[in-house]
């Protein structure tokens, strides 16, 4: 299990890389990597954005994300857990979030990686600014998890 | 001794600070060193706080060096 805030720009595939080759030969019994991406998007609330700050609060953030990385581990059956988040000055196409979750089977992987995305998004101290046309703003709130819950 | 205490993101900016510092006495809670640090206002809704890096709620008891948190609600990933 693995969690890293990261300052710079992270590649969300050469992070899955190096933590499959740390888990090295424990990959042979695992038949199921389930990975998420959440990237920076150019727009939000109709509006163009042409950069992002993101805070965190070093110590709680690290300690809260172990807490979610460990509750996923102890309700399935995972072999390991990956969570990198960036935080800092990000631009659009920036990866922000990668959570992966190996497994035996894909259903405890898929299971795995949604959940504790979920929880990183609503529970996890991160805070985004962004730079707008029309002047910094804070966001308010994330998107919904599940696409039944977006109205559009 | 005394308690350590931050704020985040826009609270801090509304706050107009993001660190502060004040002498632990016995009884203190979250909501009374906010409403101590804010010269008596209500802490606004939505607003989440923590102990010690760990999730809490209003009527925590403080102990002294325990640092406290208070913050917006969360927007990451």
């Amino acid at each position: 299990m693995a969690i890293r805030i990261s300052s710079e720009p992270f590649d969300p595939l050469d992070e899955i890389r190096a933590h499959q080759d740390r888990i090295g030969e424990g990959m042979r019994r695992i038949g199921a990597t389930a990975m998420f991406v959440g990237s920076m998007r150019d727009f939000n609330e109709g509006e163009q954005i042409d950069a992002m700050s993101l805070e965190h609060y070093p110590g709680m953030t690290e300690k809260h994300l172990e807490k979610i990385a460990e509750e996923a581990v102890s309700r399935w059956n995972l072999e390991d857990v990956l969570i990198v988040h960036r935080v800092g000055e990000l631009a659009p196409g920036d990866p922000i979030v990668l959570v992966a979750a190996w497994s035996a089977h894909r259903a405890h992987a898929f299971e795995a990686a949604r959940s504790i995305m979920e929880d990183l998004k609503s529970s996890a101290p991160f805070w985004k600014k962004e730079k707008a046309a029309s002047g910094d703003r804070w966001v308010a709130n994330n998107t919904p998890g599940r696409s039944e819950e977006f109205s559009r | 001794m005394s308690i350590k205490i931050k704020f985040f993101a826009s609270l801090a900016e509304s706050v107009g600070r993001r660190e502060a510092e004040c002498a632990h006495e016995s009884g203190m809670t979250v909501s009374s060193v906010w409403r101590e640090l804010t010269d008596g206002q209500a802490l606004p809704d939505g607003v989440l706080c923590a102990v010690n890096h760990t999730y809490c709620d209003l009527e925590q008891e403080l102990k002294d060096t325990d640092e406290v948190a208070y913050f917006p609600p969360v927007t990451g990933g």
